[in-house]
């Protein structure tokens, strides 16, 4: 039973760098494991802490932030704001005693097709590793 | 346990937060349809791409069309081969009408490339085009686990059902229009920008022309000749600067750089730096009243100026003055100070007399534009090829970089045209080019890139040499010979015939004689297989070219990305080679990756033309991802404000308390002050917080699972 298990990992990621770096991957036909499902948002800054805990006490065994690299923002410096709160979010899973490698935020440009494949491997081998996310069992 | 179980309520509470913001909004705004009431009347159709074999070879359409089929708010589910064809669309349109959908969602390609298309099917079916998600189950599915199709066809499943939540809560939507400014920027006035210029100003626009040098003409002007025409660099691009000179539509600003921009396409706020030349044009002369004053290019200044200096258009071979021009053709004709190198002797403002036009204290001024539209063209820099330090470029007095050779064979050049050898003044007669100096380099000091002109202006250096020097003898070094364009390969085989000799393989390294200053070559003949020794008189390092210097500051302040190689990112690199990301910002020339000049000058009219479309157009749709406030959430504490960075958010007094109020026309939906938030006050259209919580609950604990 235990190989068979399958990591679920979200991945939020902004839609002028890191969703276009993944759609190079796809037209390069960079292959990665399919254990990820993407949610589109214009920014990373638009990620509200919310989300991020909303998906683990919803069971998510790893959450992926994605945006454009410091400096490269399509909106300036959402990305900048965005990482910030993600520390917050990291300590805050710590405090509660969930590993704050289930969250991961990376900086994936439009044309690093074969990063976004790298990340995305690397993620789901550190969610991998770490196992199933224990709040799933405590869900009602 | 306490901990999670305390963090499980804050969730499920916060879950709570959204639906009351949406009826909140719904009694704020009557216009917006509610999603939380709309939720259980949600109708929404299903359509699956086969994309031919793109999708449909890793991905188990049937089954997936019979997944989605049992998922809640699931009224229709259908597939096709290409649902971006026109019968693909109708499909939408009749299901809309037959079906009474309330959204639509096509699991196909990216929405980074057909969004636009079915949302105008979900327009043409009735319903509002905002009102379509799309799921991405090619780029981000079938392409990427193409040998996985449990896995591809799990995660599609997965992905339409996130598509679902959404798409059961989206509202209808409108965008907004806003007018265009009816001028346009461009920033660089090499051939690119020069030609981009001419273009927009001959088809009625205002256009600012920005070049941070003292003249126009660019990398282009340096030139001598050019392949594969053998036109005179100068002869053909100096009616082009004239003209540029002269257009009435064209503000040419020289020694200017663009200092910030603000706004968005249709309305740029640009604000340019005009650095002090130290020199006033007769028109700036009149203003300050000096009558039949201002530099008249008469050169009396340059004659009495005591400090010499390298000339950088000459490439540092010739000398110029604190005060200067590059080249008796440049435009405008305005003499510069060179501020570094000046002793402020006051010999040339004695010696300009009535003119007055040299003013020793003139300072930067700040000058702003409103355009609404701007072309990047801001070209290349020579990769520094010292850094190869095997060729021994800055260390061997007879090594010279291409862009030396051109000044050093041009008529106008340093030596009058006549080659000769820096370290003796000796014509060469065996004379070694070396091609991918710093290209097609993966040792990580170079450039992995082909610089793309290489061979064949090194083609063209053979020639010149053999046209110029009796009894010449030029090596060409060289990977492969890419003689790609219209006459080129026929060029190839004149230089042949012509006697240069072509020897393939890469230089390893190259030595110099410290007595006759000559160098000696160590490569290998990769088609005879076996190593070459060569003493030649003179290298010439055909160098590779790399962004110019200020590329990076100038694209951050346009928004617009680069590729991983340092060149700017163009929107597409097939179908949109001119655009960017940015809306309203456009590429032209080697900015976007090394060009010739042909396609130099095709880039350029391309940007222009597509500059030039919302110009004409006089307006243009701004995608409505406003952010609105939900004022009866609101407690006005302007955290909100302070994140924005467009200034977009401000506090205002409302029946007697303060609230945000967002100005839409300046909101560009980046979100960061939804995802902050700590009331839950704001909405972020399109992506607002109940939508993406329902993707979320989706994806972890939706669906038949």
């Amino acid at each position: 039973m235990a190989d068979e298990w399958k990591p679920q990992i979200m991945g939020i990621i902004c839609n002028w760098c890191s969703y276009a770096g993944a759609d190079l991957a796809g037209s390069a036909r960079t292959q990665y494991p399919p254990d990820i499902r993407i949610i589109r948002v214009m920014c990373t800054g638009r990620v509200d802490p919310l989300f991020i805990l909303k998906a683990f006490t919803d069971g998510a065994d790893g959450v992926l932030v994605s945006g454009c690299h410091f400096g490269d923002c399509h909106y300036l410096e959402g990305n900048y704001k965005g990482a910030k709160r993600m520390f917050m979010v990291k300590s805050l899973l710590k405090n509660i005693g969930l590993e704050d490698k289930r969250l991961r935020m990376t900086f994936v440009s439009a044309s690093e097709g074969a990063k976004w494949a790298k990340v995305v491997e690397d993620v789901v081998k550190t969610v991998t590793d770490l196992g199933p996310n224990p709040l799933k069992e405590l869900a009602p | 346990m306490a901990e999670k179980k305390t963090k499980k309520e804050t969730a499920s509470k916060k879950k709570e937060t959204p639906k009351a913001a949406v009826s909140a909004k719904t009694e704020k705004a009557p216009a917006v349809k509610a999603p939380a009431t709309e939720q259980k009347k949600a109708r929404v159709g299903v359509f699956i791409c086969h994309c031919g074999t793109n999708i449909a070879g890793s991905v188990d359409i049937p089954d997936v069309q019979e997944y989605a089929k049992s998922l809640p708010n699931v009224a229709f589910a259908d597939n096709y081969q290409y649902m971006c064809s026109t019968p693909g669309q109708s499909k939408i349109i009749a299901a809309i009408k037959e079906n009474d959908l309330t959204g639509i969602v096509v699991a196909a390609c990216s929405p980074r490339l057909h969004e636009p298309t079915f949302r105008t099917a979900t327009k043409e079916g009735g319903l509002n085009p905002f009102r379509f998600e799309m799921a991405n189950i090619r780029e981000q599915g079938s392409w990427v686990h193409m040998h996985d199709r449990e896995g591809a066809t799990d995660k599609a499943k997965d992905a339409i059902r996130i598509a679902v939540a959404k798409a059961s809560l989206l509202q209808d939507l409108v965008p907004k229009t806003v007018p265009v400014e009816h001028a346009a920027m461009v920033v660089g006035a090499g051939i690119a920008g020069m030609q981009a210029a001419l273009d927009l100003a001959n088809a009625g626009i205002k256009t600012y022309l920005i070049e941070k040098n003292p003249t126009i003409g660019g990398r282009m002007s340096q030139l001598d000749k050019t392949f594969p025409t053998l036109d005179c660099s100068q002869c053909i691009l100096t009616p082009k600067m004239v003209d540029v000179g002269r257009a009435e539509n064209i503000d040419l600003m020289t020694c200017a750089e663009v200092e910030n921009v603000e706004g968005y396409i249709g309305n740029f706020d640009v604000t340019i730096r005009r650095k002090a030349r130290g020199v006033l044009t007769p028109a700036e002369a009149e203003a300050k009243g000096i009558v039949g004053g201002g530099c008249n290019g008469c050169g009396d200044c340059e004659a009495v100026c005591p400090v010499i200096k390298p000339n950088p258009f000459e490439m540092g071979m010739k000398p110029r003055k604190a005060i200067y021009i590059y080249h008796p053709q440049v435009v405008p004709l305005i003499y510069t100070i060179d501020w570094d190198s000046c002793i402020k002797c006051g010999l040339c403002v004695e010696v300009c007399g009535e003119k007055k036009a040299i003013d020793l204290e003139m300072k930067d001024e700040l000058v702003k534009v409103k355009v609404g539209t701007a072309i990047l063209a801001t070209g290349y820099d020579l990769f520094p090829i010292e850094k190869k330090e095997e060729w021994g470029y800055k260390k061997y007095e007879n090594v010279v970089t291409s862009l030396e050779f051109e000044r050093l064979i041009c008529a106008s050049g340093p030596t009058g045209g006549h080659l000769v050898r820096p370290s003796d003044g000796v014509t060469p007669k065996k004379v070694a080019f070396l091609l991918c100096a710093g290209s097609r380099d993966n040792t990580g000091v170079g450039k992995p890139y082909c610089s793309r002109f290489c061979c064949m202006y090194s083609l063209k250096h053979a020639h010149q040499i053999i046209e110029k020097i009796p009894g010449v003898q030029p090596y060409i070094f060289y990977m492969d010979i890419r003689s790609f364009g219209k006459m080129y390969e026929e060029f190839y085989y004149r230089i042949q015939d012509e006697g240069a000799k072509f020897m393939r393989g890469r230089v390893a390294n190259v030595l110099e004689d410290p007595d006759t200053k000559n160098l000696l070559i160590n490569a290998e003949d990769t088609l005879l297989n076996r190593p070459i020794k060569l003493e030649v008189d003179m290298v010439v390092l055909a160098a590779a070219v790399e962004p110019a210097a200020e590329t990076d500051r100038t694209r951050k302040l346009f928004g617009v990305s680069r590729s991983m190689d340092g060149w700017l990112l163009e929107a597409h690199p097939k179908l949109n080679p001119c655009g960017t990301t940015t809306a309203g910002v456009f590429l032209a020339g080697v900015c976007q990756g090394p060009k010739d000049i042909p396609d130099t000058v095709a880039s350029a009219e391309g940007a222009a033309s597509a500059a030039s479309i919302p110009i004409h157009k006089g307006e243009v749709e701004l995608e409505p991802y406003f952010a609105q406030c939900i004022e009866e959430k609101c407690a006005g504490c302007g955290m909100c404000v302070n994140l924005c960075p467009y200034q977009a958010l401000s506090l205002v007094e409302k029946e007697g308390r303060t609230v945000m109020q967002v100005t839409e026309a300046k909101c560009k939906g980046c979100g960061t002050c939804g995802g902050f938030c700590p009331g839950g006050a704001i909405w972020m259209q399109h992506f607002a917080t109940p939508q993406i919580i329902a993707q979320i609950d989706a994806f972890l604990i939706g669906g038949a699972k």
